[in-house]
């Protein structure tokens, strides 16, 4: 077992109880509640894994942003993605992505269908795959936000074989944060900002953010104590006033990032508009591939026909999902008119059901908000 | 949002490309054309999805856990304050009222 | 047709969707039997023979791949079936049939590694196969090889799997999520190297050691296969009408196996098993029955993972050491994520 970066550091229970009561004496302190979000559905992974939300104090108040780049992946791309393995094409992508419904079907259903549909572990896995069955076009449907991004880049820029391409639906953390923050009526008061994607982009990326919106930013690590570090050291900003970017994460993070990894990024990848499953139209909210590599990407190669996989211009559905609100922090699940009729669980309609540590998809378990304090 | 796992490099690929790491008993061939500062065997490196991402200086772990602590401090720091403000409302010498209500 | 009035791979992953798929469906095939039917969706069926129990189990096996490290889909073909028996307290089958369905084209000379192992295991087991049927099917009809097998016993006491109450404690006989991790990372060519290999076994010897020790005291019992140890502990609660408190730590697991399931983004708990058992013991019982455990070579790690509670029924809360939270059902085949 390596004892220098022993995880378990991080997870000893000791240092955690003293953070844990540090927070609830500080949230006391405030005398009111603290409204907190996190932008990374990794945090929301985190928090749930280790048992975390159990020990927050009651009056904080810790919302799972639009931070899951799989869940904001909207129908029509995922229609794309059907209709490209249903015309015929080898589609390849994370397992995150295979259930992921779109207006008719999810890639595991086309695959059901008998459509080629495989599961890597990362985009090269998918480019072996391609060198090794010359007669097929196979196709990446790439997601994730800058980090996974820049490994699409990297494989991209290091030569691929011909018969190999790209569908994006790679998403920009930025916009995640733009988003809450330009609602008029939103009540979050601090962010905790993704630590992995700050490995690529550095946490300087925050600090126009943070001065502009007056909205102080942590960024934060993945194990428990990095969530329960950062969770008191934001909610001290947000009582002290200080607007300020605090980078809790020094053992992976930088303020300037990882600058060859953003060139690889922006060499291969443009930010543009797109709409997120559920929320809205995100300006800045997608990453596609540039015109100069239209050539290995699926959009440009193929023509995609989603009529055919029951595609429509808009989901009717999605006019009236709330999972934007829900995310926002302005509206609970049981608010929604579609919340256990039209939208479960199997027949997810927004991102906050499709998680499996979404809002919705959690309170249509277990019949309700969670609440463990009375567990022996 | 991304699924990152540390390891320790066990070989480097003669051209430099790709390390084999071991993640706490399971080994995994990472590639190497997106991290930003040279590695060698033994050292180690935050993966995602077969990229090594970041490697991660021994030290600043310890620096790390330094600053959970110090921000721990500093907390007991502002609990203590608190306390002392407490204790003068308690003892009527200061009005209370500074604290926007919830 | 509507995707969702098709029959997907989730029918079939052990978790949710394969339960409400048999609810809607096969329980209409469900009448009247003196013991335990269809209706309880048990791991076996429980026919009152005389003053004795018959014990009849079924069960079809697929595994791609068909060979992976720690066995083959002849050993869980027949591990599968002794282990149903035995979860309902027949240790000693009286006799396996097996059915192969074959794809035009398959090997000889795999079907013939197949049948040793499948040899192999009834002996370990001492159930011996008495009967069998062989069909083939078109290239592309069936993929590669489907074995049906299914298996009677005698016994004395049914143990099901609806019979925790609160205060009882939970056993688990072993390390969990070695079978899953093993096929998992060899399906999906995952490139993840090291020591993960399944725990296909057949349990009967353990199970009669265990019920030898705990007698009565042993009250429930079954086998954490598709969907894991969270599955299981979840059926287990909700047929008993009981909550159940499991503690993570307690959950033996190989360090290969959480170290894969880091890199994959999948939980232990989440991840088919083989060769392990989870028992609900009275809670008089624990030590007994753990010692018994711990003396045969399949249950050296056996552990005291959880207790069954009063509140909360159906609902499992696994308590982390950092914190309590509800453990989900897993739904489908876990799945590596980058998220």
């Amino acid at each position: 077992m390596p004892d220098l970066v022993d995880e378990l550091k991080f997870r000893d229970p000791v240092r955690a109880r003293a953070l844990s009561e540090a927070l609830a004496r500080e949230v006391d302190a405030a005398g009111r509640t603290i409204t907190l979000m996190h932008v990374c559905g990794s945090h929301e992974q985190a928090i749930a894994r280790f048992g975390l939300r159990a020990t927050f104090p009651r009056r904080l108040d810790i919302i799972m942003g639009p931070g899951c780049p799989v869940c904001v992946t909207d129908t029509p791309e995922v229609d794309e993605a059907v209709a490209l393995a249903l015309q015929g094409a080898t589609v390849c992508t994370y397992g995150d992505m295979l259930r992921l419904p779109g207006t008719r079907r999810s890639l595991a259903d086309a695959q059901g269908e008998g459509a080629k549909v495989e599961v890597v572990y990362g985009v090269s896995q998918a480019v072996d795959l391609a060198r090794s069955r010359p007669g097929e076009q196979v196709v990446f449907f790439a997601s994730g936000f800058e980090t996974t991004a820049v490994a699409t880049a990297a494989v991209l820029l290091s030569g691929v074989p011909e018969n190999f391409s790209v569908l994006s639906a790679h998403k920009y953390v930025p916009a995640a944060m733009d988003l809450v923050s330009t609602l008029p009526e939103t009540n979050v008061e601090g962010f905790i900002a993704a630590g992995h994607a700050a490995i690529i982009t550095g946490w300087g990326i925050f600090e126009p953010f943070a001065a502009r919106t007056r909205t102080p930013v942590v960024v934060a690590g993945f194990e428990p104590l990095d969530v329960l570090a950062a969770v008191l050291e934001l909610v001290r900003l947000v009582r002290a006033g200080r607007p300020e970017v605090v980078n809790c994460y020094p053992r992976c993070v930088s303020r300037e990032g990882n600058r060859p990894a953003q060139e690889k990024l922006w060499k291969v990848f443009d930010v543009v508009g797109g709409n997120w499953r559920g929320i809205a139209a995100v300006p800045r909210g997608n990453l596609e591939l540039r015109p100069e590599w239209d050539s290995v990407n699926a959009r440009r190669r193929f023509t995609i026909d989603t009529a055919a996989v029951g595609g429509a211009s808009h989901n009717l559905l999605a006019e009236h999902c709330i999972c934007g609100r829900i995310m926002s922090g302005l509206a609970k699940p049981s608010d929604c008119t579609l919340f256990g009729g039209e939208c479960r669980p199997e027949s997810p309609v927004g991102a906050c059901m499709v998680s499996s540590e979404g809002s919705c998809k959690i309170w249509h378990v277990y019949g309700g908000p969670p609440d463990l304090s009375e567990v022996a | 949002m991304c699924l990152g796992v540390p390891g320790r490099i066990l070989s480097i690929s003669e051209d430099g490309m790709s390390a084999q790491v071991d993640f706490f008993g399971v080994r995994k061939e990472l590639r190497l054309d997106i991290i930003d500062t040279p590695v060698q065997v033994g050292d180690y490196v935050l993966n995602h999805v077969g990229f090594a991402i970041r490697r991660i200086p021994p030290e600043e772990v310890g620096e790390t856990l330094a600053l959970f602590d110090q921000i721990l401090k500093a907390a007991a720091h502002d609990d203590l304050m608190a306390e002392d403000v407490r204790g003068e409302m308690a003892a009527g010498r200061s009005s209370p009222g500074g604290e926007p209500g919830a | 047709m509507k995707p969702d009035d098709r029959i997907g791979m989730k029918h079939g992953a052990g978790g949710r969707a394969m339960r409400s798929l048999i609810e809607e469906v096969f329980l209409g095939l469900a009448s009247p039997v003196d013991g335990i039917g269809l209706a309880a969706l048990d791991d076996g069926a429980a026919i009152r023979v005389g003053d004795r129990w018959l014990i009849l189990t079924t069960d079809s096996h697929v595994v791609h791949p068909i060979f992976f490290p720690g066995g083959d889909i002849g050993r869980l073909a027949v591990s599968g079936t002794v282990n149903d028996l035995a979860m309902m307290g027949a240790t000693e089958p009286l006799g396996l049939t097996c059915a192969v369905i074959l794809e035009e084209g398959f090997p000889r000379d795999e079907l013939i590694r197949i049948r040793d192992s499948m040899r192999d295991a009834s002996r370990e087991a001492d159930a011996p196969i008495v009967t069998g049927d062989t069909k083939v099917m078109g290239h592309g009809e069936v993929d590669g090889i489907v074995i049906n097998t299914a298996g009677v016993g005698l016994c004395d006491r049914v143990v099901t799997d609806a019979g925790l109450r609160p205060g009882d404690r939970i056993l688990i006989t072993g390390t969990v999520g070695d079978h899953g991790m093993a096929v998992m990372v060899k399906r999906h060519a995952l490139g993840i190297e090291g020591n993960l290999r399944s725990d296909v076994a057949p349990l009967n010897g353990l199970i009669r050691a265990a019920l030898a020790a705990g007698g009565d005291d042993v009250v429930a019992m079954k086998d954490p296969t598709r969907g894991g140890l969270a599955s299981v502990l979840h059926e287990m609660a909700g047929k008993a009408g009981v909550g159940v408190l499991l503690d993570e730590r307690a959950v033996p697991v190989n360090p290969e196996v959480r170290a894969a399931g880091d890199l994959l983004g999948i939980d232990p708990l989440v991840v088919a098993n083989e060769g392990k058992a989870v028992i609900g013991v009275r809670p008089g019982a624990v030590d007994r029955v753990l010692a018994a455990l711990r003396g045969h070579p399949l249950g050296r790690r056996a552990a005291l993972v959880g207790t069954a509670i009063g509140d909360r029924p159906g609902q499992v809360i696994l308590d982390t050491g950092l914190g309590k939270r509800l453990l989900a059902e897993p739904d489908g085949e876990p799945l590596p994520r980058i998220c």
